[in-house]
C-alpha cells in the first residue's frame, strides 16, 4: 500500500509547478503579504486579485526573486527557490511582465525580444565579439527564433520600431512577447489589462488563452478586470491587506462573503 | 534593393578605409611633428573615449576611473619598454626593484600587458563595487583613480615616484601605431556592442530590473563591461605614455577623466561614431584653447582675462553649454551609418527639388 500511495503523491506533486509555504513579506512594521499559501498546477490559469495595496505585486516580486521573503518558502517543481536572484529564477522557466511596463524603451522591438534569449546563449564574450563559428550559429538561431515569435505575436511589421514609439496596447503585447522569448513554463502577468478599454481587454483575454495553449504554459496573473479574471481563471486567490481572504474557482469566489465584503462593504464604510 | 544598399555600404566602407589609410600615410610623412602629435593624441583619446563609453554610455554605469586605468597602462609601458642601460640613470633616487630591473619588453607585449593589468584592476575594483547601484560607483571609481595615483607617487623603486619616468621610446608618435590600435579597438567595440553581450549591456542600461527579469546576470555583465573598458583604457594609456615619452603621477589626476567625460557627453552617451568625432573635436579644441592661456595684447592694451588657466574656464563653459542645450550630444545614441548619410542627402535633394521647380515656374 505504502509504495502505491507514494507514487500517487509523486504524480500529484509533479503537477504542481509553483507552491509557496507561509510566504510572508514585512516592510518595517507593515506586513505586506502574510502567510500566503499558493498551489499552482500545470496548465492552469490562476489569478491573484484584491484591492489596491493588498500585496499582490509584492507576492509576484517574491516569486520572481526581486524580494526575498521575510519568512516562508517558495518551491518551483519541488525545488526551493526562496531568495534566488531574479535572473536565476527566469532561467529556471519563470517569466514575468510588469505592472508599469518596463520595456527596453530606446531599443527596437526586435532587440527587446532577442535580449530575452541572451541567457540561453552559451558562447562567451570573446567568441561572440570575434564572431567565432559557435557564436555565429547561436546568434543565427536566436534571430530565427525571435523572428518567429514576433510573427506569431503579430509584431513582425513593427520589429524595427523603437519600443517606446509603439501604442500602449502594443507595448503591453510586446512585454508578454518578451517574457515568452525566455521560453518559460510559468508566465506571471502583472495587470496585463491595466489601462485597456473593454474591447482591448476582451482581445487580451482571448490572446492570453491562446498563448497559454500554444506555448503550453501555466499562467499566474494579477488583474483588476473581473470579467477577464472570471472568464479565464481556473483558480483564484484573493488578498486583502496581505491576508488571503479567499481561494477557489471563480464561482466559489463570487459567492464568498468575505470577498464581497472586501470589494464592496469595507470600501463603502471607509468612505463614510 | 536590399542587396544594392548592402553593396553600396561595402563599397563606401572600402573607399573610406582607403582614404583613411592614405591620410595617415600623408600625415605621417608630410605634416609637421606638432600636428602629427596632436593627431596621435586624437587617436589615443578616441581609444579611451570608447572605453569610457562602453562602461558609461552602453552599460549605463557611472564610472569615473578612466585616469586610473590609463595610468596603469601608461606606467606598464614606461617601465617595461625603458631600455635597460638607461634605467640606472633615470632611477637615481632609488634603484629599480631587482624583480623588474632586468625585464625588458618590446612595445606590443608591454602594451598588452598594460591592458591586462588595467583590466585586472578593473575586476578588483568592480567585484565589490558593481554590486552597488548608481552614484556609489562614481565615488568608488574616483577614489580608485586617486589611489592609483598615490601608489604611483610612493612606489619609488617601481615607478620612480614623483620624478616620473622619461625617455620612454616613442613608438606611438608614429601614426600607424596610434591609429592602428585605435582602429582595432574601434572595430572590437563595434563588434562587441552589436553582439548578444552588447545587447545585454544595453538592456542593463535601459532597465536593470527588466534585464534581470530576462535572465541576464547583472553583476557578471557589469563586471565584463568594466573589465573590457579597463583593458582598452590601459592600452590607450600605454600609447599615451609612449607618445609623450614621459610619465609622472601628476598627469593622471582625476581631472584627466573629465576630458573623456566631455568626449562621451559631447559625442553622445552610447554612440561609437559620436565618440570618434568628439575625440577629435575635444583634443583639437583643447589645443586651440591654449591660446587663451597666453597673454594677449590688443592695441597696446593687455587683456587681463588671458592668463594661464583661462582656457579651462572656457572649457568648463563649453561643457555646461553642451549639457544644457545638447544633453544628448552630437549623435545621441545613434550611429553615423552609410544609410543615415545617404538618407540625409536624399532628404536634402527632395527638399531642394520642389524649390527648383518653383524657381522654374517663376522664370
Amino acid at each position: 500500500m505504502t509504495p502505491d500511495n507514494k507514487s500517487i503523491n509523486e504524480t500529484i506533486d509533479k503537477n504542481i509547478v509553483l507552491r509557496t509555504e507561509n510566504m510572508t513579506m514585512q516592510f518595517g512594521g507593515v506586513v505586506a503579504v502574510d502567510n500566503l499559501h499558493l498551489t499552482i498546477r500545470e496548465h492552469q490559469i490562476v489569478a491573484l486579485i484584491g484591492p489596491n495595496g493588498a500585496g499582490k505585486t509584492t507576492a509576484f516580486n517574491m516569486i520572481t526573486g526581486v524580494y526575498t521573503p521575510s519568512s516562508g518558502k517558495i518551491f518551483l517543481h519541488g525545488e526551493d527557490i526562496t531568495g534566488m536572484s531574479p535572473d536565476k529564477i527566469t532561467r529556471k522557466g519563470v517569466a514575468r511582465t510588469f505592472q508599469n511596463i518596463r520595456l527596453f524603451k530606446d531599443l527596437s522591438v526586435f532587440d527587446n525580444i532577442i535580449i530575452a534569449k541572451h541567457f540561453s546563449m552559451h558562447s562567451n564574450i570573446f567568441s561572440a565579439t570575434l564572431r567565432l563559428p559557435g557564436a555565429v550559429r547561436a546568434e543565427k538561431k536566436m534571430r530565427e527564433e525571435s523572428e518567429e515569435l514576433l510573427e506569431r505575436m503579430g509584431l513582425a511589421d513593427v520589429k524595427d520600431a523603437v519600443a517606446s514609439s509603439l501604442p500602449y496596447g502594443q507595448q503591453r503585447h510586446l512585454e508578454i512577447a518578451r517574457a515568452l522569448a525566455t521560453k518559460p513554463e510559468l508566465l506571471l502577468l502583472d495587470e496585463p489589462a491595466a489601462g485597456m478599454n473593454p474591447q482591448e481587454t476582451e482581445d487580451l483575454t482571448a490572446s492570453i488563452k491562446q498563448i497559454q495553449q500554444d506555448f503550453n504554459l501555466t499562467v499566474f496573473l494579477i488583474e483588476h478586470h473581473m470579467d477577464l479574471v472570471m472568464e479565464i481563471s481556473d483558480r483564484i486567490y484573493v488578498l486583502d491587506f496581505g491576508q488571503t481572504i479567499g481561494k477557489g474557482t471563480p464561482a466559489e469566489i463570487q459567492n464568498n462573503p468575505r470577498v464581497v465584503e472586501a470589494y464592496l462593504g469595507v470600501d463603502d464604510d471607509a468612505e463614510n | 534593393m536590399m542587396n544594392n544598399t548592402k553593396k553600396r555600404n561595402i563599397i563606401c566602407t572600402a573607399i573610406l578605409a582607403v582614404i583613411v589609410l592614405a591620410l595617415i600615410y600623408f600625415a605621417n610623412n608630410y605634416l609637421d611633428a606638432y600636428i602629427v602629435r596632436i593627431l596621435n593624441l586624437c587617436a589615443i583619446y578616441t581609444i579611451i573615449g570608447l572605453s569610457m563609453n562602453l562602461i558609461n554610455g552602453f552599460t549605463g554605469l557611472f564610472s569615473l576611473g578612466q585616469a586610473g586605468f590609463m595610468a596603469i597602462g601608461a606606467y606598464t609601458v614606461a617601465i617595461f619598454t625603458l631600455p635597460l642601460d638607461m634605467r640606472s640613470t633615470i632611477f637615481y633616487m632609488e634603484p629599480m626593484n631587482p624583480a623588474i630591473a632586468g625585464i625588458h619588453l618590446s612595445f606590443v607585449p608591454a602594451l598588452l600587458l598594460g591592458g591586462v593589468i588595467a583590466g585586472f584592476a578593473a575586476f578588483l575594483i568592480g567585484a565589490p563595487v558593481l554590486r552597488l547601484r548608481g552614484d556609489y560607483l562614481a565615488i568608488a571609481t574616483l577614489g580608485f583613480s586617486e589611489i592609483i595615483r598615490i601608489l604611483l607617487t610612493n612606489l619609488q623603486s617601481i615607478t620612480n615616484g614623483a620624478l616620473g619616468i622619461n625617455k620612454i621610446p616613442d613608438n606611438a608618435n608614429n601614426m600607424w601605431w596610434s591609429f592602428g590600435v585605435a582602429i582595432v579597438i574601434l572595430i572590437l567595440t563595434a563588434l562587441l556592442i552589436n553582439s548578444s553581450y552588447g545587447r545585454a549591456f544595453k538592456a542593463i542600461r535601459e532597465d536593470d530590473i527588466a534585464a534581470e527579469a530576462m535572465g541576464i546576470n547583472l553583476f557578471k555583465h557589469k563586471v565584463m563591461s568594466f573589465v573590457v573598458g579597463g583593458f582598452f583604457a590601459g592600452v590607450g594609456g600605454g600609447l599615451y605614455a609612449s607618445l609623450l615619452g614621459t610619465v609622472d603621477p601628476k598627469q593622471f589626476y582625476f581631472t584627466l577623466t573629465y576630458n573623456f567625460l566631455l568626449i562621451i557627453v559631447l559625442g553622445g552617451m552610447g554612440s561609437i561614431s559620436g565618440t570618434v568625432i568628439a575625440s577629435f573635436i575635444v583634443t583639437c579644441g583643447l589645443e586651440l584653447l591654449r591660446t587663451f592661456d597666453e597673454p594677449l595684447t590688443v592695441a597696446g592694451y593687455e587683456i587681463s582675462l588671458f592668463r594661464p588657466g583661462f582656457s579651462m574656464v572656457i572649457f568648463s563653459l563649453l561643457l555646461m553649454i553642451i549639457v544644457l542645450f545638447y544633453s544628448k550630444g552630437l549623435m545621441g545614441r545613434t550611429e553615423l551609418t552609410w544609410d543615415r548619410i545617404f538618407n540625409f542627402f536624399g532628404k536634402m535633394k527632395s527638399k531642394k527639388a520642389p524649390k527648383s521647380t518653383e524657381g522654374g515656374s517663376t522664370k
